[in-house]
Formats: structure tokens, sequence, C-alpha cells
């Protein structure tokens, strides 16, 4: 296929794929909105004046950058794991299936149009925090460069749950069990350095830790973590989910007889 | 001349075990109207799910107009077009924007996409709906939206699983027309059916399978040709409270205004009606019992079953 054909059928995949969750907007950009604006007020401005500072910030400057993240990585798995099992429920997705559009096209419009609703999100709640806090951007490159590819890597990760999920049951086990308490511990409400050793070691095996704190470094100045790391991290967990999406494709899993 | 499809020794057995198809081969040439036809479960959307991708071959080659699928599947794809048996549609999205993105999938410029778009959705009748959501469809309308959606690439080979399923007659017969029309332009069609009707009356070729094999392949002429018996059913003017004398033929008073009566091969209709009016009886009207191309359908599964039987 030439790359003019390519190109088609990726930014195809990426319109349909905008149009699906600015159509059911309600559902899709409204309700993180509410959601971020209710954790400002509760636990920035509420129970945050009563902190004080953390890591030499107030706790609203704190926990901003970190609630930022949050609805960028909620955001970006939630749109393409249900995106992509509804397309295999309703088996819409045999309209690409059958077409020549490569699986790694088919693979990257759809991660690309979650990343496109994860960062959409995303610029609204910082908008919202603005009402709440002024925000200074320490490092601009690196900010937009963190977020972008968290929003990548969890994409990815919602795209193969979508693979993987038989049932609307499955698309919420991981974001239930897994993503949800790996988000509320990678220090979006609290500096690591408030937890003993033992729990400051744990937290380091947590990958999300690192995205926020490479977020928080960008936005704040401040991170528990060596930023360089958060990168390698998310470049290599984005190369092996890439891997194994393509894998997956290729192989028809529960997508072809 | 290259085949518009030509299927070699598929082979396709499924993980629990089941061998939907044993090894069967046919062509199909271009500009045909082809019948795959068979019982439920016989291995007909195997077979076109094989050749549109979505299902794996376990073995043997499947090309489309010379490009073996093995080799350059999406060169094949451009060339093939697809109507599923089930809807396959996002049922929110708007009837325009399913067919326009189907065009995007195949690399079309936007432009391009939405005047066929515009095209196909008027000569199928669905230009009034293009801005509804795909689920306030009725179902003949969904049968519609799914041909419109496989045409928007325009292939020179379009596959129709099971298109008039649940359609109403007169949907049907302008379906029909609307598939005559554009295998007269040069699309080469295959069809699936359970209407024997359909595929009598729109095909030239025919191919049925059974339990994964190839039972016949050949025209539909030459497959008629081979009914050695018709059952026709007459409707007589005059009140019969017997059966008449039917010379050689064998038949059956079935009311008191109609008869039964089978004509063998070699026997000759004029002689009947001859018969008929010696004994004062006037014919108003005749029609097969069933339909031709059932009854040879019925037998060859019949005949299969059977020696399938003796096999064992």
């Amino acid at each position: 296929m030439n790359s003019n054909v390519i190109w088609t059928s990726f930014s195809t995949i990426l319109r349909r794929e905008v149009r699906r969750f600015t159509r059911i907007w309600p559902q899709t950009l409204v309700p993180p909105v509410i959601t971020m604006s209710l954790y400002f007020v509760i636990f920035g401005s509420l129970i945050g004046s009563r902190i004080g500072e953390m890591g030499g910030y107030s706790y609203m400057e704190f926990v901003v950058p970190g609630l930022i993240m949050m609805a960028v990585i909620t955001n970006s798995y939630s749109n393409v794991v249900s995106s992509f099992y509804s397309a295999k429920f309703q088996r819409s997705v045999e309209e690409l299936l059958v077409s020549p559009t490569p699986n790694w096209i088919i693979m990257a419009g759809y991660v690309l149009g979650s990343v496109a609703r994860g960062l959409i999100v995303g610029f609204v709640v910082t908008l919202i925090a603005l009402s709440f806090t002024s925000l200074t951007v320490q490092h601009i490159g690196l900010t937009v460069a963190i977020v972008f590819l968290t929003a990548v890597l969890f994409s990815l990760a919602g795209f193969i749950n979508a693979i993987f999920a038989n049932s609307f049951d499955d698309i919420s086990i991981i974001p239930t069990f897994v993503l949800t308490p790996l988000t509320y511990l990678g220090g979006v409400f609290y500096s690591i350095d408030l937890l003993s050793p033992l729990f400051q070691g744990l937290s380091k095996l947590n990958p999300i830790l690192y995205m926020v704190n490479a977020f928080r470094y960008g936005v704040l100045g401040v991170s528990d973590i060596n930023v360089v790391w958060a990168f390698v991290g998310v470049l290599v967990f984005i190369a092996l989910l890439s891997g194994w999406g393509l894998h997956l494709m290729s192989h028809g899993k529960r997508l072809r007889h | 001349m290259t085949a518009a499809l030509s299927i070699q020794d598929l082979e396709k057995t499924y993980d629990n075990g089941f061998q939907a198809l044993k090894g069967i081969s046919f062509d199909v040439q271009p500009g045909d109207f082809f019948a795959l036809l068979g019982p439920n479960g016989a291995g007909k959307s195997t077979t076109i799910g094989i050749i549109c991708s979505l299902v794996r071959k376990s073995a043997g080659r499947v090309s489309i107009f010379g490009i073996d699928i093995d080799k350059n599947f999406p060169g094949a794809k451009q060339l093939l077009g697809v109507v599923p048996q089930e809807f396959n549609f996002s049922q929110f999205e708007k009837v325009y924007d399913i067919v326009c993105t189907q065009g995007g999938f195949y690399g079309m410029p936007r432009k391009l996409a939405e005047e066929r778009t515009t095209k196909y959705l008027k000569q199928l009748g669905l230009w009034d709906k293009r801005n509804v959501q795909a689920r306030m469809l009725s179902g003949g309308m969904k049968r519609r939206l799914m041909i419109a959606r496989a045409l928007i690439h325009e292939p020179q080979l379009l596959i129709l699983d099971e298109p008039t399923a649940g359609v109403d007659i007169e949907l049907r017969r302008s379906m029909w027309t609307f598939l005559e029309k554009i295998n007269r332009q040069g699309t080469t069609i295959i069809l699936t059916t359970h209407y024997l009707e359909e595929a009598e009356s729109l095909c030239r070729n025919i191919a049925i399978i059974d339990k994964g094999d190839i039972v016949e392949n050949t025209s539909i002429k030459s497959l008629l040709k081979t009914l050695s018996r018709e059952v026709f059913i007459l409707d007589t003017a005059e009140t019969l409270e017997t059966c008449p004398d039917l010379g050689d033929f064998q038949g059956r008073l079935l009311d008191e205004h109609s008869l039964e009566v089978t004509v063998e091969k070699g026997q000759s209709l004029t002689e009947l009606f001859t018969g008929l009016g010696g004994q004062g009886i006037t014919v108003t009207s005749m029609r097969n019992r069933a339909n031709r191309l059932e009854e040879l359908f019925v037998s060859l599964l019949a005949d299969k079953s059977e020696a399938e039987e003796g096999e064992q």
C-alpha cells in the first residue's frame, strides 16, 4: 500500500474515533471534568488548606499535576477499551478487518483516537485547575512529552484489554482492580517521602508513580524520582505493548477465527 | 482467462476439531453470477470468511483475479466486496458516515468517497435515511446499507451471504434488479441464499456444498437438465370426482379441481393435455409442485447422505 492510502486509512479511523467520543460527550467528556472539579474542591481547597505544604508547594499546587495526569490516564484507557470492544461486540470491527488496512494502522488509529480524548480531557481539567490555583509550567517540552507518551501507553494497554475482552465485564476489571489502585497509590495525592522506606520501595515498583512525578516535575520542577527513568520506562512499555498488540492483531486473537 | 475467484483444496479445521471444509475446489469466472448453495452448517460462511480474511484457512489456496491471498492479501482485498449474513456495522453511526468511512478504509480520498456514498445511497433508496442512525433502519434497509458499503470501492468481485434473508418480496425483487444491473456492468457476483428460486433466476453457475465437500459444481442449466422428473399441479375447469385416465403418466386427484401429475424425462406434456382434452377436461393453469432447483438440491444432498451411510 502506498503512503497516501495508508494515511487515508489512518486519518479515517482517527476521525471516526474522535467523532465517536465527541458525539457522546455527556458520557465521555463531562464526567471526568466533574469528577476532577470535585477533587479540586475537596482535596485541594477544603482538606488541602489544612494539610499545608507538600514538596515545597501548597497542597493544591501539588495535587493539580497528579489529578491532570489521573484524568489523562483513565480517559486514554477507557476510551479505546470501550470503543474497540464495542466494535468487536457489534462486529463493526469487521469493516476494518476485511479492508486492506494494515494491522498497525488499525492499532495506531484507535490508539491515537484515544490519546486525543485523554489530552482533551487533560486540557479541560487544566483549565478548571486554573480557577483554583495558578500554574507556571517549568519545563514545557518535558510536560507535553510525558503527558503525550503516558496517554499513548495507556491507550495501548486499553487496546490490548479490548482484544482479550469477551464481555463488557472484562473491560471494567483492569480499570477497577489494577488501574485505579495503581493511580491512587501512584503519588497523585502525596509525596512518597511521607511513606516508610518499605512502602517507598514498593511505590517505586508502580509505573504510574514515574509518570505522575515526571509530569509534576515538568509543571512544578519537583519530583520523587529521577525523571529520566520515567521516560525510559514509558518508552520501554510503549515498545512492549505495541509489539504485543501487533502480535495479537496478526494472529487474529479473538478477532478472526 | 484468470478466474475472478479460484479456490484450490481449501480446508478449515476449527480449534475444537470440527472440520468445516474438507479440501474444496472451484473457480468463478469473471462476470459470472455464481450461486454457492448448501444447508446450514455446510461450510458456505466459512468459505466466505476465508476469502475475506475473517477466518484463517488450515490449508489450500485462494486467489482473487490471480492475486494469491497468501502473497498479497491487501491487493486482493481491493478487488473484493463482501456483504455478510449478520449486520456488522455500528448501530449508532449515521448511514452516510458508515458508507463514507468504509471508503476511507480502502484508501479512497474523502471527495471520491463522498461522491460514491451519494451515488450508492441513492441507487439503493437510502438517500432519505442518510442522516439516520443505522439502528433506526428496517431489516431490509440494513441489508441495502451493507450492499452500499460493500460497493463503495467498486470491487470487481462482490460476495453476498444471504443478502435477502428476512426481506419482503417486493424489496427482494428490487435487490435482484439492482444486483443484475451491477452484474451486467461487469461485477462478478457470488451469492449464497436459502431461496433457491433466487439462485435459479439470478445465477448462471452453481456450486453446492454440504458437510465441507462440494457436491455439485456446474451451470444451472446443466443441473436442471439432470432433473429426471418434475411434478406438476394442474388446475381444471371441470369438477372431478375421480382421477381421470392419465395414460402413461402417474398422478392423483388432489381435490375436485386439481390434479398432481408426475412427468418423467422423455414424456411429453402435449400427450398429457391431449389425453385430458379427449376426456373433456380443460386445464386452466399449471405450476411446478416445488421449485425445480429445490428438488435437485434436496435429491443431491439425500444422495450424499445415502452414499455416506453406505460407506459406513
